[in-house]
C-alpha cells in the first residue's frame, strides 16, 4: 500500500558514509599497529580531542542553521586566560568555571543578536567576535598562565577504569555527555527541529512559523556556551590559560562537522556525524604518532582530502536524487 | 444568495509611499465556496491576500471573520485565526521529511522530546484523507512539485482549517497534476473551507471556482457567480475595457511588402512547457505587436525569439538561410535587440552611468577584446541622449537616478546603438509616465518608419492597435490568433483571447 522506508535514506548517506570511513580506517591502523586497538588508545582519542569536541558539537548547530561561527577558537582562548587569570586570583575554580560560561553565552547571544537584528552575514560578525575575543583574551594576559587547584586535580584525577586498562577521563565523559545531549537536542526537540529549518531556507522557515530571532539567539548563545566548556576542558587539559593557544581550533571544528557529513550550506546532518568526523581526525593523528616518521602535517592532508571527498560525495547523492525522485512520486499515487 | 460570508472585508484601503495600492475594496469569502481572485499585474491581488493573511497592515477598512471584526498582525495570528496561506513558490523545506513539514512548530511532545513516531503516524493518517499514501520519514525533496503543493494545502488546512489563500497554486503543474490538486480543493470545498484562489489561468477559474472578484489598479470591478459570467466579460472585467467600446487602426503596410517573403522568419518554434510552437514573420517597417494576458505566454515567447530560452523546436530562417538561434548572444550576432519587461532586475544595471548602460550592448557585439575608446562611448552617449531626448542629459549620472520614462529610453538606447534589424520590446510603456508613454509610442512609429523590424509585447491593448500592423493574440500558452490592418482592434483582440483554445485552433 505506502512506500516502506529504506534502510538507509538519500540524507543519511554522508552519515553511514562517514562511520564506514572511520570503521576502515582503523581497521587499517589495527592491522599495521595491532596495538591500536585497545581501550587505552582509544581513551586517549577521547581525552585528548574532548576540548575540540565539545566545540564542534556548537558548531554542528551553528553549520546546520545555515551559518557558521568562527569565534570558536579565540573564545576556548579567552575563557581559559579568563579562568586562570581568576583561579590564581583566588577565586574557586567553580565560580571562576560558572562565571567564563555565563560570559561566553552571553558573548554567543550578543552575536546572535547581531546577525539577526542588523541581518548580517554569520561569517563577517563571528568574525568580529573572533577579534574581539582574542584580543579580550590578551587584555587579561599574554603569558601563559599555570593553575593548580586540588579542586582541579581532583576532576583531572576523575576516570573510570576500562577493562584493558584503558582510561575514559572526566574529560573523554564530559564530551560524550555533550555529544549525546547535542544528538537529543538537534534530533528530538523543537529548537532542534527549528535549526534543522533555519537551514533549509530562512524565508521558507519564517513563513512556516518558525522564531527566526529567538532561535538564531539561542542557536548562537549555545555554540557560545560550548565554546565556553570546551575552553573549560582545554584549561583543565593543559593546566594553564593562554592567549595565543587554539587559533584556527574553528576550522579544525568545522572540518570535522564536514567530515561528519553535514552540509555546509545547512540544513542536513547529524550531531552524531561531527564524532566520528572528530575520531576520524584524531585517528590520522594516533596512526603518525605510532608511526613515528610520520610528519604531523600529514593529518592536515589528509583531512583536507576527506573534505573533497565529501564535498564529491554530496555532489553525486544530489544528482542520484534527482534521478530517483520520479518514480518514488509516481508511488505515491499509485496507492491511493 | 443567503449563505452567510466566512471572511468579510470592507473598505480596505493601503498605499505604499503614498502610491495607493488598494482602495476602498470590498471582498468577502463564503464557507465551503472557491473564490478566485483575479486582476491584471498590479491590480492589488497580493496586496489585499497580504492583508488579509496579516503580512500587511491596513490602512483602513474592516474585516470580520464568522461575523466577529478581526485584525491579524502577522502571518502566525491569522492562522491560529484560521486563515491560512500556500504561497506561490512553495513555503516548505525541502531538507526536512514531510512529516517534520506537516508538523514543524507543533510537533507531538512526550516528556519534553519530539515523540517522531506518532509525528509520522498523524503525517500518514493526515495525507492518506487526501489520497496521498508516501513514506512521510523522506526528504520532502524526494517528491515533485506537485506532491510539495498538496503537502503545503494539507499543512494549511490542517493548521488553519477556515480560509484558505492560495496564490498561483497550479503555476508551475502539468495538466495531470492540476487536476489531482482541484480534487483536493473540491474535497476541502466539501469540508466547508472557504477558499480564495488568486491565478492567471482563467480555464481553471471556470474549471474550480465558484465566484469570481475582479480586481484593476487597487479597485474591485466587481464579484460575480462564475456560472453567469461569459468569459469575454470577465476578460473586459479584467483588462477595463467596455467591449463595444470604437477603437480604430492606424497603419497597414503596402500589399506587396505584406505578400514578400519575411526576410525573418521563425518556424513552428516553441519549448514545451513554455511556448506551443509557434510561426512569426518580421518584416522591416513592420510593427508585430503581441496581446495575451498574465501568463499567457507574451514574455516566454520574447525569450524564445532572443534565445534567452532555447526552442525545442522549430528553427530560424533569416534571408532564406537556416541560421541557429541558442543564446542571446547569437541573437545580438543576428542583429537582434531586447528590451525587456522588467527594466530594474533584467535590463538595467543600476550603478553604471548612462554612457556605461548605452554602450553594453554594443561593446558586447564587438567583443571585449575591441574596446571602444572613450571618446567613441561619449559620442555614442552623447548621440543617444540627444536623439530620444533622455533627461537630465548627463552621461555620467548613474542611471538609477533617472526616471522610469528615461530608463527606458536608456535601454532602447542601448540596443539603437546596436543598430539592430530586429528589435523586441516587453512591455515597454509600464510604469512610466503619461508624458514619457506618449514619448515611447512615437519613437516605435518612427523606429519603424525607418524600416526596423519590431515585436511589440503590450497589456496595453489601445497600444497595441495604435501602432501594430500585425497583433498576434496569446492564450493559454499559444499563439492562438493572429489580426492584421482593419481586423485590429481592441474587441477583436479580446475575442481572440476569450475563445476556446481547440475552436481557434480548428
Amino acid at each position: 500500500m505506502s512506500a516502506r522506508a529504506p534502510l538507509i535514506r538519500a540524507r543519511n548517506l554522508p552519515f553511514a558514509a562517514t562511520v564506514v570511513i572511520f570503521l576502515a580506517a582503523y581497521a587499517f591502523c589495527v592491522a599495521q599497529f595491532p596495538n591500536m586497538l585497545s581501550t587505552r588508545v582509544a581513551g586517549n582519542l577521547l581525552t585528548d580531542n574532548a576540548f575540540l569536541g565539545i566545540a564542534a558539537v556548537g558548531m554542528t548547530f551553528v553549520i546546520l542553521s545555515g551559518g557558521i561561527d568562527l569565534s570558536i577558537g579565540s573564545v576556548i582562548a579567552f575563557t581559559s586566560v579568563f579562568v586562570a587569570v581568576l583561579v590564581r586570583a583566588g577565586v574557586h575554580p567553580a565560580a571562576a568555571f560558572a562565571l567564563a560560561l555565563a560570559v561566553s553565552t552571553l558573548f554567543g547571544a550578543a552575536m546572535g543578536l547581531m546577525i539577526h537584528g542588523l541581518s548580517m552575514p554569520p561569517f563577517v560578525v563571528t568574525l568580529a567576535g573572533m577579534f574581539l575575543a582574542r584580543g579580550a583574551a590578551f587584555l587579561i594576559s599574554t603569558e601563559s598562565v599555570p593553575i593548580s587547584h586540588p579542586f582541579l586535580d581532583q576532576l583531572t584525577g576523575l576516570y573510570y577504569l576500562l577493562p584493558g586498562k584503558g582510561r575514559l577521563t572526566f574529560l573523554g565523559l564530559l564530551m560524550l555527555g555533550v555529544f549525546l545531549l547535542g544528538s537529543l537536542v538537534a534530533g528530538r526537540t523543537r529548537f532542534g527541529a527549528n535549526v534543522y529549518a533555519l537551514g533549509g531556507g530562512i524565508q521558507s522557515a519564517e513563513l512556516m512559523g518558525v522564531p527566526i530571532r529567538r532561535t538564531t539567539i539561542q542557536l548562537y548563545a549555545l555554540s557560545g556556551f560550548l565554546a565556553g566548556l570546551a575552553g573549560l576542558a582545554y584549561t583543565l587539559y593543559t593546566s594553564a590559560g593562554y592567549s595565543l593557544a587554539t587559533v584556527g581550533v574553528e576550522l579544525d571544528a568545522i572540518a570535522a562537522v564536514v567530515v561528519g557529513g553535514t552540509l555546509l550550506t545547512g540544513g542536513s546532518g547529524l550531531v552524531a556525524g561531527t564524532f566520528f568526523g572528530l575520531m576520524i581526525q584524531g585517528l590520522i593523528q594516533t596512526y603518525i604518532v605510532f608511526d613515528g616518521t610520520l610528519s604531523s602535517w600529514w593529518t592536515k592532508i589528509v583531512v583536507g582530502l576527506l573534505l573533497f571527498l565529501f564535498i564529491v560525495l554530496r555532489r553525486v547523492i544530489l544528482l542520484f536524487h534527482e534521478r530517483t525522485g520520479r518514480s518514488t512520486d509516481q508511488r505515491a499515487f499509485a496507492g491511493g | 444568495m443567503t449563505r452567510e460570508a466566512l471572511l468579510e472585508s470592507r473598505g480596505i484601503s493601503k498605499s505604499f509611499f503614498g502610491i495607493r495600492a488598494l482602495a476602498n475594496v470590498d471582498f468577502e469569502v463564503r464557507a465551503g465556496e472557491i473564490h478566485a481572485l483575479l486582476g491584471e499585474n498590479g491590480a492589488g491581488k497580493s496586496t489585499l491576500v497580504k492583508i488579509l493573511t496579516g503580512a500587511y497592515r491596513r490602512d483602513a477598512g474592516t474585516i470580520a471573520l464568522e461575523g466577529r471584526p478581526v485584525s491579524p498582525r502577522d502571518v502566525g495570528e491569522a492562522q491560529d485565526l484560521g486563515i491560512g496561506t500556500v504561497y506561490q513558490e512553495v513555503n516548505l523545506l525541502e531538507n526536512l521529511t514531510v512529516a517534520e513539514n506537516l508538523y514543524l512548530g507543533r510537533q507531538p511532545r512526550r516528556f519534553g522530546l519530539i515523540d517522531r513516531r506518532r509525528m509520522e503516524r498523524e503525517a500518514k493518517a493526515l495525507l492518506a484523507g487526501y489520497g496521498l499514501h508516501l513514506d512521510v520519514g523522506e526528504s520532502l525533496s524526494h517528491y515533485s512539485v506537485a506532491v510539495r503543493q498538496i503537502i503545503a494545502i494539507a499543512r494549511a488546512a490542517d493548521l488553519s482549517g477556515k480560509v484558505l489563500f492560495l496564490d498561483e497554486p497550479t503555476a508551475s503543474l502539468d495538466a495531470r497534476e492540476v487536476d489531482l490538486v482541484f480534487g483536493i480543493l473540491r474535497e476541502l470545498r466539501s469540508r466547508g473551507l472557504g477558499i480564495v484562489i488568486i491565478t492567471h489561468f482563467l480555464d481553471q477559474v471556470y474549471a474550480i471556482a465558484d465566484r469570481v472578484t475582479v480586481l484593476r489598479n487597487g479597485e474591485r470591478v466587481g464579484c460575480r457567480a462564475i456560472a453567469d459570467l461569459p468569459k469575454r466579460d470577465l476578460i473586459g472585467m479584467m483588462l477595463g475595457r467596455e467591449l463595444d467600446e470604437e477603437t480604430h487602426h492606424r497603419a497597414e503596410i503596402s500589399a506587396e511588402a505584406a505578400h514578400a517573403p519575411a526576410p525573418i522568419r521563425f518556424r513552428d518554434f516553441g519549448k514545451r512547457g513554455s511556448v506551443a510552437p509557434f510561426d512569426l514573420d518580421a518584416r522591416p517597417g513592420e510593427v508585430v505587436g503581441i496581446a495575451g494576458l498574465l501568463g499567457s505566454g507574451r514574455s516566454e515567447t520574447a525569450f524564445l525569439l532572443f534565445g534567452i530560452d532555447r526552442a525545442d523546436s522549430g528553427h530560424l530562417e533569416i534571408d532564406g538561410r537556416e541560421v541557429p538561434l541558442a543564446s542571446p548572444p547569437e541573437a545580438v550576432k543576428l542583429g537582434f535587440g531586447f528590451c525587456p519587461e522588467d527594466r530594474k532586475t533584467d535590463g538595467i544595471i543600476a550603478d553604471l552611468s548612462v554612457r556605461e548602460n548605452i554602450i553594453l550592448a554594443l561593446q558586447a557585439r564587438r567583443g571585449w577584446a575591441k574596446p571602444l575608446s572613450p571618446r567613441e562611448q561619449a559620442e555614442i552617449a552623447r548621440k543617444y541622449i540627444r536623439a530620444l531626448d533622455i533627461r537630465p542629459p548627463v552621461a555620467e549620472r548613474p542611471i538609477k537616478f533617472l526616471s522610469g520614462g528615461n530608463q527606458q529610453k536608456v535601454i532602447l538606447a542601448r540596443w539603437l546603438a546596436t543598430d539592430p534589424r530586429f528589435l523586441i520590446l516587453d512591455e515597454p510603456t509600464r510604469g512610466i509616465d503619461i508624458g514619457a508613454h506618449a514619448e515611447i509610442i512615437r519613437l516605435i512609429e518612427q523606429l519603424c518608419a525607418e524600416g526596423m523590424a519590431l515585436v511589440v509585447i503590450s497589456s496595453e491593448l489601445e497600444e497595441l492597435v495604435a501602432y501594430s500592423h500585425r497583433v498576434v493574440v496569446l492564450s493559454d500558452r499559444r499563439h492562438v490568433r493572429e489580426l492584421r490592418g482593419a481586423e485590429i482592434s481592441t474587441q477583436s483582440i479580446m475575442a481572440a483571447m476569450a475563445a476556446d483554445p481547440e475552436e481557434s485552433a480548428a
